[in-house]
């Protein structure tokens, strides 16, 4: 129980800095992504606040390697770039730019968006959906198809 | 604010807060056994911000209403982030944090295909 109570406050409290920092603002966050065009670099302070107090908690967490709650801190990921990880962002960037949302300012915003926003989301489900038939036929043989589920 | 959200769900249930990874984990079943924490988390990210609407003068998404391009780029969204195993905020503020090569190469190859859809959409054929 304690688990879901902390993770709707963290869910909350990530909502809530979306809002604020304008992250929600999709015309924002296409200025923000015309980095060839007429930049709109204020969201950048938005990334680089949120990686500042991440970066300490990584520290801690690494100490301490196991959780308030019990279990333990997830594992460093093998770091190598693979195709799938470049060609996944790759979609997602260009998804991201044709409307300035991504997961979560879609989800943080679905109260705000109206139908625009559901019809996002159910596209982005679909796509969700659709992406382990994709992904297996992307892997090649030997490998496993699931790293690691963030 | 998005920082300390990601550090309380780090340290305190252990988890990477991902967006696309937390919904992704329900919609394709890979995180049943977690399946509680991620509603949880999901239902505060979409109920807390319309509480707080009220104390801002205007809040304004300016979201498009070309259902096209809003199913475009969902799926894209979907597809990309699955196969990529993040997005923003699980390999920007989450993998970049903790210095890891996989983060910053997604958040690199992400910006970039987005600067050029804006760049192409925008300024050569002007649709948004």
């Amino acid at each position: 129980m304690k688990r879901n109570v902390f993770s709707a406050l963290s869910g909350a409290m990530f909502g809530a800095g979306l809002l604020v920092s304008g992250m929600i603002d999709t015309v924002k966050v296409q200025g923000w992504l015309d980095v060839f065009g007429d930049w709109d670099p204020t969201l950048a302070f938005v990334m680089g606040g949120a990686i500042i107090p991440m970066f300490i908690a990584w520290r801690v967490a690494e100490k301490r390697r196991v959780a308030v709650l019990g279990n333990d801190i997830p594992a460093k990921p093998a770091q190598k770039l693979d195709s799938n990880l470049i060609l996944g962002s790759v979609l997602f960037g260009a998804g991201w730019g044709l409307v300035g949302l991504c997961p979560g300012p879609a989800l943080a915003a679905v109260s705000l968006n109206g139908f625009a926003g559901l019809v996002f989301i159910f596209a982005m489900i679909g796509g969700m959906i659709v992406t382990p038939v994709l992904r297996r036929a992307l892997t090649p043989k030997g490998e496993a198809a699931w790293t690691s589920a963030r | 604010m998005i920082g300390c959200a990601g550090a309380m769900y780090l340290l305190i249930n252990g988890r990477i807060m991902g967006a696309s990874g937390i919904l992704g984990g329900l919609v394709d079943g890979t995180g049943r056994s977690t399946w509680a924490e991620r509603v949880a988390f999901l239902l505060g990210l979409m109920l807390f911000p319309p509480v707080l609407v009220p104390l801002y003068d205007k809040v304004d998404t300016r979201v498009t209403d070309n259902l096209w391009l809003l199913i475009a780029a969902g799926l894209l969204v979907g597809i990309g982030t699955r196969i990529a195993n993040g997005c923003t905020s699980g390999h920007g503020v989450c993998g970049i944090s903790r210095l890891s090569l996989r983060g910053i190469g997604a958040t690199v190859a992400y910006i970039i295909a987005g600067g050029i859809v804006v760049l192409a959409f925008r300024h050569w054929l002007g649709i948004i």
